[in-house]
């Protein structure tokens, strides 16, 4: 089997042993109606609605999204435009808590009978892709192709994060029993847990408990970035290619995040949606780095203050890894189901651009065997032809080649430029 | 607070630059130079530093006048100037070493767009342009300082040269194999000392700068050619300027392919042609042509070696 490329970065895991630690319940919370991939939300309140812990504040008709669940009790006090940290506008509720946190006549354990009150329920709880990428999951258990692996996403192959390790170290059971939950109702044969090298007390762990279940595997994924990627990651777990303009259940394999499957589990136990989730607190600006358990909606600066922040000498603030993370434009942006992490950096010296030497270390570190040099190159000149040759609608954005270029080019970002060139199909 | 910085990911980066990629490839050159100044006297360090610092002000003076970012920081123009050297007998008149540096850096490397742009490797170019312009001063070989007991350089040939007066190396005039590994033998500045070449080499290599994908198909290819048409392949690879061909010019960046398979489809090009004019051509050595006449073909062997893209469709044919 051809290994794929992949780069030896710093993990940078200062925040593995940090048990997550409970955010206090903010005075206020802002809850954009985009926080998955997909169609944005519509609020179901209006200004002046009481609301309380676990009640669905937005939602859609489309089936490509989630509801948005409230985590507070308290006053709708404003509904306002907002912009994503992704460009998009959508809605935003802005609610006052009143620190009472009832909990809604909503909220109660979903009652599960077959595969498609399942898909339902996983939907009602609005849960999306927890890893970052906000995928709604109930679209993911749902594809039209048979499924006879599923695949744990427990790579956390990002510098910094330990949101999902924590969840391994913190609520093991609740990931053994979300991936049997998953596996029994949806019909699957197999389910591989895929953690990479770099964490060997959850490998250990993990093979110990599913030691007499033979259908759970544990694999250990080799400590080379970008182990999760989803490509990647089906590939060196269950050494399946998912071919292009293919999903990942053409090949008979579904891939979920590891602290999304604790979360099934879970709601199906409380009826609790997705109101809360952990990130991890790092970066040079944080002098108390932590896991953090915040109701969605906080804004990022009262976590960063939680966590002692030279909130003064913040320069750049990334939310997600330092590798595929989003620039967060705004420090008083809300945390949002996405959020896997937070990186607060202090100011920093941007190394010039120079020209492309073609030393070729784009070409080696590209896990996809993509050609970022000579893509750059295409995309310089507009040639949309080469560009399709190339491959660039291929590329996921995993940065490796920004990362290693020693002329400092923004290949990464020249890609999603080219990408954009193309001829929709 | 001022305000925060919006970029597209990654936010971090490995901190390998440009110039830390040609001071290593410096750092590599030094065994060779050594190895010059040791066998050839210290003008061979003169030599050196005459192209080292006359690439450098050309290539200053030709970014200012084009009104571009000077790019003396990145260390390419000593690279160019100290592969130069490399490649000159040390007796060469200093003012033609000027020349050489003149043409490798303003006319094959900034009328070309400067680091990364060059069609050909502008040392080897430089060196052939020299070879054809004055070739009683580029074929003035002197023997090694300590050769025969000898305490003057006197004037000699190299030993592609003595083989080829010979027709065998079987002639008491040709050294062995450890004078022509230690570089104990005439021949350019830099080129006679395998050892010290195959040390900067194999430097290169561990600290992941070149790939040895062109340099063992070069030398391989090389190699075996000689073997099979009954010549004497150790000797063929250890003299003349193979070793500093293979290990330090044809894996450039910027005038040899990308990929593992391009490389090796290049170093055997090298190796075949370097064959054909050492055993026919009138020219006693090959190496700078092999090397220039595959650089031209770069782009057509790029072409053809691209990478597999994993999980990549056929592209579709007869479009437009």
């Amino acid at each position: 089997m051809k290994k794929l490329n992949g780069i030896r970065l710093k993990h940078r895991k200062n925040t593995e042993n940090c048990a997550t630690v409970d955010l206090a319940v903010p005075a206020k919370v802002r809850l954009p109606m985009s926080m998955h991939m997909g169609a944005p939300c519509q609020p179901l309140v209006k200004v002046g609605d009481q609301v309380k812990v676990g009640q669905k504040v937005g939602d859609c008709e489309s089936a490509f999204s989630a509801p948005i669940h409230s985590g507070v009790s308290g006053k709708v006090t404003a509904i306002t435009d907002y912009q994503t940290a992704m460009g998009s506008i959508c809605k935003c509720i802005e609610i006052e808590t009143d620190g009472s946190q009832t909990v809604s006549e909503e909220v109660k354990p979903p009652v599960i009978s077959d595969k498609e009150s399942f898909i339902k329920a996983v939907r009602e709880s609005g849960a999306c892709g927890l890893g970052g990428a906000g995928f709604p999951t109930h679209v993911k258990l749902a594809p039209k192709t048979p499924i006879d692996t599923l695949i744990i996403n427990a790579a956390e192959c990002e510098p910094y994060i330990t949101a999902d390790y924590r969840e391994m170290i913190e609520c093991p059971e609740d990931v053994i029993a979300g991936i049997n939950l998953v596996k029994s109702t949806l019909g699957i044969k197999n389910a591989k847990l895929a953690i990479e090298a770099n964490k060997p007390e959850a490998i250990k762990n993990f093979t110990e408990m599913a030691a007499n279940d033979p259908t759970i595997d544990i694999v250990t994924l080799p400590s080379a970035y970008p182990q999760g990627a989803e490509k990647v990651i089906i590939y060196n777990a269950a050494g399946r290619i998912v071919k292009e303009g293919q999903l990942p259940s053409d090949e008979g394999v579904i891939v979920l995040n590891v602290s999304t499957a604790a979360f099934l589990y879970r709601y199906t136990q409380t009826g609790m949606p997705l109101v809360t989730r952990r990130l991890t607190v790092d970066g040079n600006a944080v002098n108390e780095p932590k896991n953090v358990r915040a109701v969605i909606g906080t804004s990022f600066r009262e976590v960063l203050e939680f966590c002692k922040t030279d909130i003064e000498a913040v320069r750049k603030l990334i939310g997600g890894g330092p590798m595929m993370g989003m620039s967060i434009p705004d420090l008083d942006m809300p945390v949002v189901k996405t959020s896997n992490a937070l990186l607060a950096i202090r100011k920093y010296d941007e190394r010039k651009t120079t020209s492309c030497i073609r030393c070729g270390r784009c070409v080696n570190v590209c896990p996809l065997g993509l050609m970022p040099a000579e893509i750059d190159k295409a995309y310089k000149i507009r040639n949309i032809q080469e560009l399709q040759e190339l491959k660039v609608n291929l590329c996921m954005n995993c940065g490796s080649c920004t990362y290693v270029c020693p002329a400092n080019r923004k290949l990464a970002e020249t890609n999603q430029l080219a990408k954009a060139l193309l001829p929709r199909k | 607070m001022d305000k925060l910085i919006v970029s597209p990911s990654p936010h971090d980066e490995n901190y390998v630059k440009t110039s830390t990629i040609m001071l290593n490839v410096i750092i590599a050159l030094i065994p060779a130079l050594a190895a010059g100044c040791y066998f050839f006297g210290l003008r061979a360090f003169l030599l050196a530093a005459v192209c080292i610092v006359s690439c450098v002000v050309f290539e200053y003076a030709c970014r200012r006048l084009m009104k571009r970012d000077n790019t003396i920081g990145d260390l390419s123009a000593v690279v160019t100037g100290l592969i130069l050297a490399m490649n000159l007998p040390v007796t060469l008149p200093l003012w033609m070493a000027v020349i050489g540096s003149f043409v490798a850096i303003v006319i094959v490397k900034q009328l070309f767009g400067g680091i990364g742009q060059n069609f050909a490797n502008p040392a080897i170019t430089a060196r052939i342009v020299l070879m054809v312009s004055f070739p009683s001063a580029m074929t003035n070989w002197v023997l090694p300082l300590w050769y025969k007991d000898s305490t003057d350089a006197v004037t000699g040939a190299t030993p592609l040269v003595l083989e080829g007066l010979n027709g065998t190396t079987e002639h008491t005039l040709v050294p062995s194999y450890m004078d022509l590994f230690l570089g104990n033998v005439g021949g350019c500045l830099g080129e006679t000392c395998a050892l010290a070449l195959l040390i900067g080499g194999l430097y290169l290599a561990a600290r992941k700068i070149i790939s040895l994908a062109a340099p063992v198909s070069f030398i391989g290819s090389l190699f075996l050619l000689t073997w099979i048409t009954g010549g004497d392949p150790v000797y063929h690879i250890l003299a003349g300027g193979v070793f500093l061909g293979a290990f330090f010019m044809a894996t450039d960046y910027a005038t040899t392919p990308i990929s593992i398979k391009g490389k090796i489809v290049f170093g055997i090009g090298c190796g075949v042609i370097t064959f054909v004019i050492r055993r026919f051509g009138s020219y006693p050595e090959g190496v700078s042509f092999s090397i220039l006449l595959m650089n031209v073909l770069t782009p057509y062997i790029e072409q053809l070696t691209r990478t597999k893209v994993f999980g990549a469709k056929e592209a579709e044919k007869n479009e437009g």
